[in-house]
């Protein structure tokens, strides 16, 4: 285990949503690995409270569902930023960031990894099969690098791997 | 209302900033500029009610949180309550009962702390008109740090007490059908208590922030968004504001009682919600006053005016010194929301604190069962106001019927009334700024609503304002943010 030191896995959404869950199930099965010097939290959006506790932390990796981004998944350093969006209901990870650098002077790293999903409009508790193959796909990979690579490094050259075709039935 | 909107100009402002969700207001213009019609349009999710049906009704507590990220607490509670009535427990335990109410307490603490501080700040402290890009949380962290760290330790102590009575944030399963999970062990209760005073003491400071604030800016935010309206809660049986139980009293804008203390499970005959063609919202309105004149305002400001008192010491005197002002009488200025709130934001911990000294958190018997019944209704006050849950079950345990009005939806009305106020005396004739622009959203904000029916997946929702000219073309555009 390298020493990346406190990591903080935060993965957020609405499991109610379809592929809005995608955040929470990432970090279920990851704390289902129990990783050591990683805290993993869950919740439906971030607000400004995560920002005292990415704070406490040295990586912050925000996990979330991308309507839009690469497939399977993508991966990336963020900066802390004003984070400014539609709401401050919820924060964004940038915001987040921002937050615990102007109020708490943290200089936590932080790193954005969102699972490509695709059913957003409806009610329901399960995600799209094609999502559960992303999220595998997710879950593999940051498993792996927390055991074994710099976040710094993994970021930087990280290049989406190939998605799988959507063949999986199983409830994660 | 216009009849016809031909030869008239739309302006768009999507979404709303600052509002949880999709949110979209439309101002219609005439050729003078002036406005003569505005309608905010919420996209809500339907189709939750179908999701809950086929369900075993013990799963609904824990289900209908998936409804909103924002007040999942609110949703949680609204069902347990009615499902108390399925499983004949709804006379719970103390233990139960206060457990309950110390969950709903800290989402009451969380939820006025977050709007308070970080939406709700930003426009007090730089005004209305400031720029956006400072107008803002980060705004608010860069230049009073202090207040902007209160605002989130605040929400985070009433977090770590929703934690200590539900269990996980996203998981919550803390309320069951007559009754609870767990009581609060006295480590629990110990820290809990370690930050307790600096709660009450930053409570106290940001009500005095707020009154003195509404109190040397009255001439501008009194008649700002305002208009006379009715005044719908729940009420104890003494009269008392009560968040968690009571029937359901409402009065007129000079405070006449139109019904009091209406049991529970007979709301269909005093509410009813009407349908309008251009809104997937409902308008729920006072049956016997009907449509035109029944609607209502739910939330802080409502239930500070239908209360007759306060059963705690300090907000029972803030709430005095509020109705001082308007000389007893109902308050009906929407900025006023802000200072009921705080009201409200003081007598949540002041209640807090009163539970965390209660030994019967500690106590064990924590569920109760009777008669089954097949139809229950549960209603309490969330932050944002009334909320109903009506349920149906089958004799195999399965939801067969679910119909819930949320806050927001009772404050439907009352938020397009502050919005056309706003545009009337604000908008007609003048250039559209950004400044002129977030007066609207100044006035929808103060109802707080929770639009988050939507999704917020990475990719979506930027805030986009369009005018639009007579011939449906767009004349301008402005987007605000994009969130990535």
């Amino acid at each position: 285990m390298p020493d990346n030191g406190r990591i903080l896995v935060l993965g957020y959404g609405n499991p109610g949503r379809r592929d809005d869950g995608l955040g929470p199930a990432l970090a279920a099965a990851l704390e289902e690995l129990f990783l050591p010097g990683v805290t993993v939290e869950s919740d439906y959006q971030l607000t400004v409270e995560d920002a005292a506790d990415v704070a406490g932390h040295d990586v912050v990796v925000f996990a979330d569902a991308d309507a839009v981004g690469a497939e399977p998944f993508s991966f990336r350093r963020i900066e802390a930023g004003n984070g400014s969006t539609f709401s401050t209901h919820s924060v964004s990870p940038e915001g987040v960031l921002g937050l615990a650098r102007d109020l708490f002077g943290a200089r936590t790293e932080g790193y954005l990894l969102g699972v490509r999903g695709y059913e957003f409009n409806e009610f329901g508790e399960s995600l799209s099969p094609a999502a559960r193959e992303n999220l595998a796909r997710a879950v593999e990979f940051l498993a792996g690098t927390l055991r074994a690579h710099s976040f710094r490094e993994v970021a930087a050259q990280f290049r989406a791997p190939a998605p799988l075709a959507a063949t999986s039935q199983g409830e994660l | 209302m216009v009849a016809s909107t031909i030869g008239l100009k739309r302006v768009v402002i999507e979404p709303v900033t600052r509002v949880e969700g999709h949110g979209k207001v439309t101002i219609l213009l005439d050729e003078k500029r002036q406005v003569r019609q505005t309608r905010l349009h919420i996209v809500e999710f339907r189709g939750f009610e179908r999701f809950i049906q086929g369900r075993p009704f013990w799963e609904v507590p824990v289900l209908v949180q998936r409804l909103c990220g924002i007040c999942p607490v609110s949703h949680h509670l609204a069902a347990a309550k009615a499902m108390d009535r399925i499983v004949g427990g709804e006379k719970l335990t103390p233990t139960a009962e206060k457990m309950r109410r110390l969950m709903h307490y800290g989402q009451f603490f969380q939820s006025h702390a977050l709007h308070f501080f970080h939406l709700v700040s930003p426009d007090l402290l730089f005004g209305f008109d400031a720029d956006p890009a400072i107008r803002n949380v980060i705004g608010v962290a860069l230049k009073y740090p202090e207040l902007a760290v209160q605002g989130v330790m605040m929400r985070k102590y009433g977090q770590e007490v929703i934690k200590r009575t539900a269990g996980k944030k996203i998981h919550g399963t803390g309320a069951i059908p007559g009754g609870i999970n767990k009581n609060l062990s006295i480590q629990e209760r110990d820290e809990l208590l370690k930050d307790l005073e600096q709660m009450v003491i930053w409570s106290r400071a940001a009500l005095k922030l707020c009154k003195d604030y509404t109190v040397e800016h009255l001439e501008k935010l009194a008649p700002f968004g305002s208009f006379d309206s009715n005044h719908l809660s729940i009420i104890r049986q003494d009269g008392a504001l009560d968040i968690y139980n009571g029937g359901l009293r409402a009065i007129t804008a000079d405070g006449k009682k139109i019904f009091d203390h209406v049991d529970n499970q007979k709301y269909l005959e005093y509410i009813a919600e009407e349908v309008r063609p251009w809104s997937y919202m409902k308008f729920p309105f006072i049956k016997p006053l009907g449509p035109e004149t029944g609607w209502y305002r739910v939330g802080p400001l409502a239930r500070i005016n239908t209360a007759d008192f306060i059963d705690t010491p300090e907000a029972e005197a803030a709430r005095k010194e509020f109705m001082a002002l308007t000389k007893g009488k109902p308050n009906n200025i929407s900025m006023a929301y802000h200072w009921a709130r705080l009201i409200e934001l003081l007598h949540a911990i002041e209640k807090i604190k009163e539970l965390l000294h209660d030994k019967d958190l500690q106590g064990t018997d924590l569920v109760v069962k009777g008669s089954r019944r097949d139809e229950a209704v549960g209603i309490l006050e969330a932050p944002r106001g009334t909320l109903f849950h009506h349920y149906k079950v089958d004799k195999n345990d399965q939801v067969v019927m679910a119909n819930l009005i949320v806050s927001t939806t009772n404050n439907n009305e009352p938020m397009n009334r502050a919005i056309q106020k706003v545009a009337q005396d604000d908008l007609s004739g003048h250039e559209l700024t950004e400044g002129l622009l977030n007066h609207i959203e100044v006035a929808i904000r103060a109802y707080d609503p929770c639009l988050s029916c939507a999704t917020h997946a990475l990719g979506q929702m930027p805030l986009v304002v369009e005018v639009v000219d007579v011939d449906g073309n767009i004349v301008d555009r402005k987007v605000r943010g994009v969130c990535e």
